[in-house]
């Protein structure tokens, strides 16, 4: 990185700040994909506005990309970076289409503008099939403009110019480098988004290449990135204490003797509207550094009125689940065929198991923060606030900022922060809440940073149940019936995030008889998206219990789960979501081939396959395990295949999928998140263990880049894990594994 | 308040700070040396890993009193001027981040292993960053980038997993 490229893309950072708001440059072209799709911004109607001459001087193409004088080629990345690598992925599709060559090309974080950017938010492994399109759009109408200027500059036909290496190249030989063409470029019309054409997967020189991240050289030279990291002038630090009870209340706190503590400038009672997404009560404590905080938090002495607070427990739920196993649910979800008269006909077999998986927390590396600066209008100015957000849905604060605190959107600044890891975690708005309401109060910004065991006990968690499983297998060995008593947990009298069992969970689209029960506890502890919501958990049950069906039939689990898929179609038809029975008996044989799926295994050693389809990824995953007599496992390869269509950042890609595999080993391994009397159990690293590096297994990753669009990858490779760890377990000892955390069964790593 | 005097990076530093005050904070808060992170304040992963005479200490558990007149490498005086350490180029060849966050503590650790070990073997690295949590799971590539620094090969950047299967 050398300081003048910083320097200028400053330049553009300020131009672009001052005149990005500026409604007048859209063209909307609709909506395509269910995503704002914009049209190039016209340049035409900056060229009459001298106000956007900062803006023109970089040569600006589109909303996306500006070209400058030295020929640097500056891309903006608008969505959420939380590790999954869109900043990186996103700007290499513009890239391509636009020409450019990649060693030209600078990456930065978009301001935060959905008029402009389009959403900005990233989740649910839908970014990359969200934008696909809009972003070949950005680069390819750039492409366009700038063969345009070529054609007026070298006097020749458009249609013998091509764009590729940053060049608009003549056939015969002459070209212009895309900086001689940038100004004129600008000043183009700028094209029909529906007459424009992409490149040939053949043709891609970006597109499939392995690219390190834009940001890895700031990453290793420790320079500002992360919400964290923020610092701004006359900042104050806070911590934010709220009731160990979820939902208590205030009463009082020893707040004269913390305000007397070194380094403490301000501690008082905040109020909160009871909306655990926004701001439950709690005790602010202000001071000129974090470590100043933190020690006088430790020293509060709160009375909290729990009388409204969660009473939940952990060991309640699991007695009550327990007392349901093998019983029906209430009215079913599901009734498919008559599932009753397959589990009576004696010629069929039938089995039945209880599966059990915990609450889990998110815990990311960099704990939740946000640093906000309320400013008071002054002179008949209306009240502003500034705020910089790790999160993965940045405009979501704009509600309970005009909700709560009563600003427009154009009273609120939002920078959008790298996230220090969020698996789902930082979608709500809380956290922001609390800085935004301290900061008004104490007139000043503020960095409010959690304590990693506010991190652990105030986390929106993986909410945890059990499932009763049954299925039956006709005389040749075929499922034939399935049924689950799905036991899960509601909030607000709504299931909570990630519990339930639906109709097209597999293998319900795939037989003929089915049955779908639930029983729902009433829970007041907070649930939300954590990596894969639904299918992390129900790919344990469903793969697991599959896999004892097989071998109870004395099926080879492979055949089996080949059989079940059928022949090779899309379960919904026209949903391009949905799931491919050919795609997904592809990713099955190709795990089983490369794993070398059926060998002779070692005595204390087996290979366990699972197959889970989500977030329109199509997944097999063969785990290799050995289990010694202590019951101490060494899980020494996972042999990946994967259809989310083209791989667009090859390394980006591999990343995902080993790091997917080492996070579903962490949980199934060790994590467990308990409360009782409504107090989270767990609080820091010592009590919730995360896999060490020792422990990493090897991660062999094998990609079938079918020509289906593609899609995303941050959470599909997960789900399939613990069933394939699992299976192998049995494999490998003969027991089954029905239960998550391991540990709690006696089994470490 | 009290005084103290840290060699940080190869300079004096004049603080004046509550000597219970942990190193990490006087980094970040005082000094402005946000590169050394906070993960969990009781010297279980590893985030705020910096060097204190050349040992890989948790900057989060030691207090600034009791390391006056040290000396302290953090990640922003690893390179050279603007010559990067090895690891530090290995991480950027290798792709080793995901989001980000423990890299600068596992880069640290690392330093001070490749300061005894110039070339580690699998156990040497299993010793070393057994300390460093990476919730992301990078660990792949962080072993594999390690062993790049060390000993640079050819070897294809995205594929840690068959490069540490052909070294074990």
């Amino acid at each position: 990185m050398n300081n003048d490229n910083h320097a200028l893309v400053d330049s553009i950072r300020k131009a672009s700040a001052t005149n990005i708001d500026r409604r007048g440059f859209l063209k909307l072209t609709g909506l395509l994909g269910g995503g704002l799709v914009l049209a190039s911004m016209s340049p035409a109607l900056l060229a009459a506005d001298s106000s956007t001459a900062p803006l023109l001087a970089n040569a600006e193409l589109n909303a996306f990309i500006r070209v400058t004088p030295e020929g640097r080629i500056v891309i903006y990345s608008a969505n959420a970076e939380m590790g999954q690598g869109i900043k990186t992925t996103l700007p290499m599709v513009i890239a391509e289409e636009m020409g450019a060559s990649w060693s030209d090309v600078e990456v930065l974080q978009s301001p935060v503008n959905e008029l402009l950017f389009g959403p900005h938010g990233a989740g649910g492994s839908t970014t990359v099939p969200r934008t696909w399109d809009q972003m070949r759009q950005m680069g390819a109408s750039a492409r366009e403009m700038l063969i345009g200027a070529g054609a007026i500059v070298m006097e020749v036909p458009r249609d013998e110019l091509t764009a590729a290496n940053s060049r608009v190249t003549h056939e015969s030989g002459e070209f212009r480098t895309f900086a001689q063409l940038a100004s004129l470029a600008a000043k183009q019309p700028v094209p029909d988004v529906t007459t424009l054409e992409f490149k040939e997967r053949a043709d891609y020189t970006i597109i499939g290449k392995a690219i390190s991240g834009v940001d890895n050289g700031v990453i290793v030279t420790g320079g500002a990135l992360f919400g964290i990291d923020t610092r701004v002038p006359d900042m104050l630090y806070a911590a934010y204490q709220k009731c160990p009870a979820i939902g208590g209340k205030a009463v009082s706190a020893n707040l004269d003797e913390i305000k007397r503590l070194p380094g403490i400038v301000d501690a008082f009672i905040v109020k909160g509207n009871d909306n655990v997404m926004e701001l439950l009560d709690g005790i602010a404590v202000v001071g000129t550094n974090t470590h100043a905080v933190f020690s006088a938090k430790q020293k509060l002495n709160v009375q909290w009125d729990e009388s409204g607070a969660s009473r939940d427990s952990w060991s309640k739920m699991a007695a009550d689940a327990a007392a349901l196993q093998g019983k029906r649910g209430g009215d079913p979800v599901v009734k498919k065929g008559d599932v009753d008269t397959q589990f009576s006909n004696p010629e069929n077999t039938t089995l039945e198991a209880f599966y059990e998986y915990p609450f889990v927390a998110h815990l990311c590396m960099e704990p939740m923060n946000c640093t906000a600066h309320y400013k008071k209008g002054s002179g008949g100015a209306k009240d502003s606030v500034e705020l910089w957000i790790p999160t993965q849905m940045p405009t979501r604060a704009l509600v309970p900022m005009k909700t709560m605190f009563g600003l427009e959107q154009d009273q609120v600044t939002i920078h959008q922060m790298r996230l220090g890891g969020s698996f789902g975690r930082r979608v709500f708005s809380e956290y922001i809440c609390e800085v935004t309401e301290i900061s008004k109060r104490v007139g000043k910004p503020v960095k409010l940073t959690w304590t990693r065991e506010d991190d652990i006990r105030h986390d929106f968690f993986r909410v945890g149940g059990f499932q009763s499983v049954k299925a039956a297998v006709n005389k040749a060995g075929k499922l034939i019936a399935f049924e689950n008593h799905h036991i899960g947990m509601l909030t607000n009298g709504q299931p909570a995030i990630g519990s339930g069992f639906t109709a097209n969970e597999f293998p319900l689209e795939n037989i003929d008889h089915g049955y779908i029960s639930n029983t729902m506890f009433e829970i007041k502890t907070p649930c939300g998206p954590w990596r894969a919501p639904r299918s992390n958990t129900n790919a344990f049950v469903v793969q697991s219990f599959l896999d004892e069906v097989a071998h109870q039939a004395g099926r080879d689990y492979r055949d089996f789960l080949l059989e079940i898929l059928g022949e090779s179609r899309w379960l919904e038809d026209g949903n391009i979501r949905a799931m491919h029975t050919g795609r997904a008996a592809a990713v099955i044989k190709l795990a089983a081939e490369k794993a070398g799926w059926g060998r002779k295994m070692p005595a204390g050693t087996g290979l366990g396959l699972a197959f889970f389809f989500s977030h329109a990824g199509h997944i097999a995953e063969v785990a290799e395990v050995e289990v010694d007599a202590n019951k101490r496992i060494k899980v020494k390869r996972v042999t990946v295949a994967v259809d989310v269509g083209p791989i667009i950042n090859f390394s980006g890609a591999v990343s995902q999928v080993q790091g997917s595999v080492i996070d579903g080993l962490s949980t199934m391994m060790t994590q467990k998140i308990t409360m009782e009397s409504g107090r989270i159990q767990q609080s820091n690293f010592h009590d919730y263990p995360v896999l060490r590096l020792p422990s990493a297994p090897i991660v062999d990753v094998h990609f079938i880049q079918s020509d289906y669009r593609p899609t995303g990858l941050g959470e599909p490779a997960l789900p399939p894990l613990a069933p394939a760890v699992g299976n192998a377990i049995f494999a490998a000892t003969g027991q089954r594994v029905r239960k998550m955390p391991l540990s709690e069964e006696g089994y470490s790593i | 308040m009290p005084r103290y005097t840290l060699n940080i990076n190869g300079a004096d530093q004049t603080i004046d700070v509550e000597p219970d005050m942990p190193l990490l904070w006087a980094l970040r808060d005082t000094l402005g040396l946000i590169g050394t992170k906070y993960g969990c304040g009781i010297a279980q992963c590893g985030a705020c890993t910096v060097h204190v005479n050349g040992n890989a200490m948790r900057s989060c558990t030691i207090t600034v009193s009791s390391i006056a007149g040290q000396k302290v490498t953090t990640i922003e005086g690893l390179a050279t001027g603007e010559q990067l350490h090895p690891l530090q180029q290995a991480w950027i060849e290798l792709d080793v981040a995901q989001c980000g966050y423990c890299q600068t503590g596992q880069i640290m650790s690392a330093a001070a292993l490749l300061a005894t070990r110039p070339d580690p073997s699998d156990a040497d690295i299993d010793a070393a960053m057994a300390g460093n949590y990476c919730r992301c799971g990078t660990y792949l590539r962080i072993r594999s980038a390690i062993h790049q620094a060390a000993k640079p090969t050819s070897a294809l950047f995205y594929d840690a997993a068959r490069t540490q299967e052909e070294q074990a």
